[in-house]
């Protein structure tokens, strides 16, 4: 654990789909360097806590802050400081892996794009690959691109939603510096691997139909809790 | 931690042009389509005009028709990469000015427009048109063509923008842009009217100040409300 700089705080927080809350007053206070790792079943919330902590949604009521600036008013100065990796790669089938990042490195401002590019491709072992389309990638590959592309700009906060699916253990290893909890940033996590998350959880949530059921130091939270919320 | 300072809108465009412009090299959908509707919507009119050439306000109205529903085809497609690869998103993701999205996409899509009205208007001549209009008519004619295509991509983005939102994403394309470019055609029907007749016609300044009005105007909305189009 770093310090104890609040990274994340949400308070009351709702985002609401027409008259569904998909997030149903969570309060929560992540710090600096911490790992959440959020669990729930499928449609309980995980993803558009995400989205809204990315700043791709906005709270319907209460409020998130991240890196101290307010999400609804300032989601702008945080921008540069998130990676967010999704279920969707954010790629383009019709650009190599090279052009993708190198699409991605230009919007993010990032300087000497081609070295971070190499490095970074060649952690995942996709150099070889680089100057494929994308469309020929197996989903394996386009999860490792897609990694790439959420810490190409050096983010100090990674939101990232079940981010070694589809990845062999050796490509989780690939992965590992880059999302892991040695990368030492602040991360949220969105998980359905009640072992593995825990291992790297600071703090959990649980959610069920947008609402927190489960809030706890990760120390004091046992896997059949977590296997509770699925049943 | 960051080794990186937000692009200008300008840079930021950049990227996003070049990239569009990559797509569509790589895969050239938007622009076969467009052409292609062109051509057919020629030879269609050629056999149910049941004439062999035609001029005036006719030859004005039919290129003018033609060239406004090949545009929605473009601007239907305007985003489809985008949504289906979630590459609006990783767009919405970078600390990027949004107005870059608008000034890029606006821009590709008057370049399709361009290149599909410089050669749909060639097409028309041999096709369609009675009277063989002078240099001096043509470079009118590609003057107007500039014009209005300025306007139909600066409307086609605002509405694309909106459309990107919704689920009935391809209705709302032809439901608001239609209405929103009637004056647009009004004013360059108008202008085409003389160039495409029998005899030395000239532009009018009066329809041609309108297309320019129109193109600033909508312009001006398109920039102010992008932002709010695009993001949640």
């Amino acid at each position: 654990m770093a310090n104890t700089e609040p990274a994340v705080v949400c308070s009351g927080l709702v985002r609401r789909y027409g008259e569904r809350r998909a997030l149903d007053g969570i309060d929560l206070t992540l710090g600096e360097g911490q790992t959440l790792v959020v669990f729930g079943p499928n449609g309980a919330g995980k993803t558009t806590l995400l989205r809204v902590l990315a700043t791709l949604l906005r709270p319907s009521d209460g409020s998130a802050s991240l890196l101290g600036s307010d999400l609804r008013k300032e989601g702008w100065k945080v921008r540069s400081k998130i990676g967010f990796l999704g279920h969707q790669s954010l790629c383009y089938g019709d650009l190599t892996a090279r052009e993708n990042l190198s699409y991605h490195a230009k919007l993010h401002g990032v300087e000497a794009p081609a070295a971070r590019i190499e490095a970074l491709l060649d952690q995942t072992k996709l150099s070889d690959r680089g100057d494929e389309r994308v469309f020929g990638y197996s989903r394996g590959m386009l999860q490792r691109l897609a990694i790439c592309r959420a810490v190409l700009h050096e983010p100090e906060v990674l939101l990232l939603d079940e981010p070694r699916s589809n990845l062999d253990p050796a490509a989780i290893e690939q992965v590992e510096p880059l999302i892991g909890a040695a990368a030492g940033r602040t991360r949220v996590i969105a998980s359905h691997d009640p072992a593995g998350g825990l291992a790297e959880a600071d703090l959990v949530l649980g959610l069920r139909s947008g609402a927190a059921i489960l809030l706890e130091q990760a120390a004091e939270v046992t896997t059949d809790q977590i296997g509770e919320l699925y049943r | 931690m960051s080794a990186a300072r937000p692009p200008s809108t300008l840079s930021a465009a950049r990227a996003v042009l070049y990239k569009e412009l990559t797509l569509e090299r790589r895969a050239p959908q938007t622009l076969t389509a467009m052409a292609l509707f062109c051509a057919s919507a020629f030879v269609i009119f050629h056999f149910a005009l049941g004439r062999d050439a035609i001029e005036g306000a006719l030859a004005s109205g039919v290129l003018w028709v033609t060239l406004t529903l090949a545009a929605l085809l473009g601007i239907g497609r305007s985003f489809v990469a985008d949504r289906e690869e979630g590459g609006l998103d990783g767009f919405l993701l970078a600390p990027a000015p949004r107005s870059a999205l608008l000034i890029a996409k606006a821009t590709t899509l008057f370049i399709f427009l361009l290149i599909v009205g410089l050669l749909a208007a060639l097409l028309f001549s041999v096709l369609l048109l009675g009277p063989t209009p002078s240099a001096s008519q043509w470079a009118s004619i590609a003057l107007l063509i500039v014009l209005a295509d300025l306007g139909i991509a600066l409307v086609g983005t605002l509405i694309a923008g909106i459309a990107i939102q919704t689920r009935a994403r391809d209705l709302i394309t032809s439901i608001l842009a239609l209405p929103l470019l009637i004056p647009l055609l009004i004013a360059v029907t108008k202008a085409s009217e003389p160039l495409l007749s029998v005899g030395a016609g000239t532009l009018t300044g009066r329809w041609l100040a309108l297309l320019g009005l129109y193109d600033l105007i909508f312009g001006l909305l398109a920039y102010a409300l992008f932002d709010y189009l695009v993001e949640d």
